[in-house]
């Protein structure tokens, strides 16, 4: 009963006594495996419209990120594991600013920097 | 009736506010300051994804990442790295019911597939290098290496830390601070394994896109 008063120790499954732990486990590892499996097919194949499989991958490895999250790590979103989504909502949040925040900025530098050709032969007699 | 009001009371203690619940134990507040930690450490891992992705187009003239990847060799690393997290997975299971023997089976396992994972890499870096891809030829290839080297460098430790942990259980058995240690070493390979699904997406699978 103290358990449940407390929040839960990420990685710790919901009953450890459980027999259907290893269930939990599998079934992760299945769905890694599909979700694995597509991603090399989608970067391999013609099948695809080509400018799109960027972003196939990109929600496929999202995809098996959290089924890693969920089945590996036993992130859940019961009441006793939010101080556990709450850090991983913050640690999220500084991933997407460091690179969306880079990208953003290194673009826009890249297209800044670029000398009009009669510009880059004037810099190059300096 | 007095089952009845024990079962109420012991309805009203679970439900007790958190504040009023006194410090959580030991083994929660030990693992959820690791979640922290690992948590600092793949905001780390971002920055080098950034870095990669600014400058995976800097080849400098030399070889791209098309050239120089073979995929098979990725996917026999995401496959051993996988199989090894989920022994992992079964290891901690072990060590939840101090199962001695299994714990030790899956530990092996473990490690075996990860140096499997580490002997591939490293195959990989070497023949890279041999063809003249080495980190100072081009931005890109620093990023490069700086990356997957220390996504490699993370397993290494991962691996040194489980062989310390069986040795550990061996000699002191499953006591409490054994497990908060192998709890921790569970969410790390775990961790590990996550960042791998960003590089074998943003470095391999999306470097032989055209």
């Amino acid at each position: 009963m103290t358990e449940t008063r407390h929040d839960r120790a990420p990685g710790d499954a919901s009953a450890p006594s459980e027999p259907s732990s290893v269930l939990v486990y599998t079934t992760g590892l299945l769905l890694a495996v599909g979700l694995t499996a597509t991603s090399f097919w989608v970067a391999n194949t013609s099948l695809l419209w080509g400018p799109g499989v960027a972003l196939g991958l990109a929600v496929l490895a999202i995809a098996q990120m959290g089924v890693h999250l969920v089945f590996f790590l036993h992130i859940t979103t019961g009441p006793d594991n939010t101080n556990n989504v709450l850090a991983l909502a913050f640690g999220i949040l500084i991933v997407f600013l460091v690179i969306a925040g880079s990208l953003w900025i290194m673009t826009n530098l890249n297209d800044n920097m670029m000398l009009s050709p009669e510009l880059m032969d004037l810099h190059m007699q300096h | 009736m007095s089952v009845a009001v024990a079962v109420y009371d012991a309805v009203q203690e679970a439900s007790a506010p958190a504040s009023e619940a006194g410090p959580a134990p030991k083994r929660i507040v030990v693992a959820y300051g690791f979640w922290i930690f690992l948590l600092s450490d793949v905001v780390m891992f971002s920055a080098l994804f950034a870095g990669y992705a600014v400058l995976v187009r800097a080849i400098a003239g030399g070889p791209a990442g098309i050239q120089l990847f073979s995929q098979s060799s990725v996917a026999l690393e995401t496959a051993c790295l996988l199989a090894s997290s989920y022994t992992c997975g079964l290891m901690s299971l072990a060590v939840g019911s101090e199962r001695r023997s299994v714990t030790y089976l899956a530990a092996f396992a473990t490690f075996v597939l990860g140096a499997a994972f580490l002997g591939l890499e490293i195959r990989e870096f070497a023949d890279m290098v041999a063809r003249g891809a080495t980190p100072q030829r081009s931005a890109f290839l620093s990023a490069f290496f700086t990356l997957v080297g220390c996504h490699g460098l993370h397993v290494t430790a991962g691996l040194i830390w489980l062989a310390v942990m069986m040795a550990q259980v061996a000699v002191k058995g499953f006591r409490a601070t054994v497990q908060r240690r192998l709890q921790c070493f569970a969410l790390f390979w775990h961790a590990l394994d996550i960042i791998w699904i960003g590089v074998f997406t943003v470095v391999y699978l999306m470097g032989v896109t055209p």
